[in-house]
């Protein structure tokens, strides 16, 4: 058994200490935001954050996490109460088929997290190991702009701050 | 009397020594301005020398330094770190003011073959003249038309930071005298036009060496030890001597295949700096690669039967994986959940990971490069299909990764442990960050250049 802090909460897992990250969030915690896609660390969908800084889930086996705090997409904000990431690439429309938009969600909130004010090429250069297949990138390049300019707004500062690891 | 006769002669043989020292020290230092020109315009050249001069550029691998990350091609700016400071590299587009379009083509071929600007400045070594004084005149023109019919760059060299006495450029002059050797390539007639064009390629305009061969003290090649391995931006540039580390021994057809890929089944991808040398080799006559691995299969000599040995027990073990060993706990969970993947599963090269008991990097004398790599991966090549290795900078701090690094040392080499490997692991952490902001060139290999421009 080892302890796994995610989105604030411990969780007593039952997994051996080589088991993806992934794998724990998704079968074990029924965390389904992050996603399975090329298991290799190649496409980006299964991007989380860790201690502030964003991970490939797939390639990061639990004994790398004791100690460290996980946000999933599902800590950041919910349906109801959208976090500004989340709401900018709802208000961009951003997602086609909407599988690798979790992983590009965590990556721009890692970026922002740390960068408040990233330029385009900035931006670019976070989301390049993201992979998206149905051609969205310039609307995930808008919404991730967006999402700049709303943590930048009061009425975005509460998720903002429960967002801030 | 006879003391003022003494007295006198002394000095007036001084004088004469300071006169004919003088004089030899200005023969040595002193080179002349060669006059500016109007740059050429590009209608000047002939099309079939610029396609040549380009294709010599690709073999020379003259944009991995004089272009930097977000910058124009050939502008130069490139910090190259030195044991003697930091010397930044030069403008060679035919921009006017800023670069070299007031050089004519003498100019140019000083430059080449004796380190020497058009002003008449002794240049740094780090513009590896020690081989390009190798190449014959017939490529430098081919060279010159092709730079001096590129886009034109406004861009001022930045200063370099190298410290006293190096910074006075007529020092260089001195090291010249000790270490420059400018005889052209002379061909041996024993061996084939292949070999012999091999020859001329790696001594001159490849400057192979200027990575792989060590320095001394005084950041020279050392003559009595070509090819043993060199450093290069943190990287170790692999001995490709009888010296050589890679668990299965070199062929031609195999550097040939790597060289012209990027990667090969037996050995795995370039990448650091290679990884620009190869996309260039990519792009030249396909003839010249085979010369290059021809020549290098030659000189490398032929393996040993305990190194064809070793070889085949490495090829043995990457075909059906040992248990892991149970010394490294941390570093056998990581290798597990974080490598094993790719690493050793049955998906190919070059879209799979190599087995580690093929990788050079793993039974390399120190783990600079494998954990350069570790921590930063593998990017894709924009717009191509190319290998992919995520970083894991982000995921592991130092000790895991030292933890991994010892782990897949002790289980895929034949070679003693490395000690240090923590410290090593948290100078490549700083070091390959600076590398990654400054180097324009790709940070891996196309895996199949004929593929590029097609959808």
């Amino acid at each position: 058994m080892m302890t796994l802090k995610v989105n604030g909460r411990e969780h007593q897992v039952d997994a051996d200490p080589d088991t993806p990250l992934l794998y724990v969030l998704r079968d074990d915690i029924k965390l389904n935001a992050a996603k399975f896609g090329c298991g290799l660390g190649q496409c980006g969908s299964c991007a989380v954050i860790v201690d502030g800084t964003a991970v490939l889930s797939c390639v990061t086996p639990m004994i790398l996490l004791e100690g460290k705090q996980v946000t999933t997409l599902e800590g950041l904000g919910s349906v109801s109460e959208p976090a500004p990431i989340q709401r900018a690439f709802i208000e961009e429309q951003a997602a086609q088929c909407g599988y690798c938009i979790p992983g590009m969600m965590m990556r721009a909130q890692a970026l922002l997290l740390k960068n408040s004010k990233p330029t385009d090429a900035e931006i670019r250069a976070a989301l390049e190991q993201h992979l998206c297949r149905c051609g969205t990138h310039m609307r995930i390049l808008r919404a991730v702009r967006r999402a700049a300019r709303l943590m930048e707004t009061a009425d975005a500062a509460a998720t903002t701050n429960r967002s801030a690891q | 009397m006879s003391m003022t006769r003494s007295s006198r002669l002394i000095a007036s043989g001084i004088a004469v020594m300071l006169i004919v020292g003088g004089a030899m020290a200005f023969a040595i230092v002193w080179r002349p301005v060669i006059p500016a020109i109007d740059p050429p315009t590009p209608h000047a050249f002939d099309a079939a020398l610029i396609k040549r001069g380009r294709d010599l550029a690709a073999i020379g691998n003259c944009n991995e330094c004089h272009t930097v990350r977000g910058g124009k091609n050939f502008a130069g700016g490139l910090p190259v770190p030195t044991p003697f400071g930091t010397i930044y590299s030069s403008n060679i587009t035919p921009d006017a003011e800023t670069g070299i379009g007031q050089w004519s083509e003498a100019a140019f071929r000083r430059a080449m073959h004796d380190g020497v600007n058009r002003k008449g400045e002794h240049l740094y070594p780090t513009f590896p003249y020690d081989h390009f004084t190798h190449v014959s005149d017939e490529d430098d023109r081919a060279l010159y038309a092709f730079l001096m019919t590129r886009q034109p760059v406004h861009a001022p060299a930045r200063e370099n930071q190298i410290f006293f006495p190096l910074n006075q450029r007529p020092v260089i002059a001195g090291w010249k005298l000790l270490f420059l050797r400018r005889d052209t390539y002379q061909p041996d007639a024993a061996k084939s036009a292949e070999w012999n064009r091999g020859a001329y390629l790696v001594a001159g305009l490849a400057h192979c060496g200027a990575c792989h061969t060590p320095r001394n003290k005084l950041g020279a090649e050392r003559v009595n030890a070509q090819f043993a391995g060199g450093d290069v931006d943190n990287w170790l540039a692999y001995a490709l001597n009888d010296r050589s580390h890679a668990p299965v021994p070199w062929d031609a057809d195999a550097l040939y295949m790597y060289l012209r890929s990027g990667w090969h089944p037996d050995h795995g991808t370039a990448r650091g700096p290679m990884a620009q040398v190869v996309s260039n080799l990519s792009s030249v006559p396909d003839s010249d690669v085979r010369a290059i691995a021809i020549y290098m299969a030659d000189i490398s000599g032929a393996p040993t039967p305990d190194r064809k040995r070793e070889g085949e027990a490495a090829l043995a073990q990457a075909r059906s994986p040992s248990q892991a060993s149970q010394t490294d706990l941390a570093g056998a969970t990581i290798y597990a959940g974080a490598c094993a993947s790719c690493h050793e599963t049955s998906r190919p090269l070059p879209y799979g990971g190599v087995n580690l008991a093929l990788s050079t990097a793993v039974s390399s004398p120190d783990p600079r490069n494998l954990a350069n790599v570790v921590l930063s991966g593998v990017s894709a090549v924009e717009g191509e299909r190319s290998p992919i290795m995520p970083g894991f900078a982000d995921s592991m701090n130092d000790t895991q990764m030292a933890a991994l690094l010892n782990y897949l040392r002790a289980r895929f080499s034949k070679q003693p442990a490395w000690t240090g490997v923590e410290k090593t692991v948290a100078d490549a952490r700083r070091a390959v960050t600076v590398y990654l902001q400054t180097s324009a060139g790709p940070r891996s290999a196309p895996a199949d250049p004929t593929q590029r421009d097609k959808p």
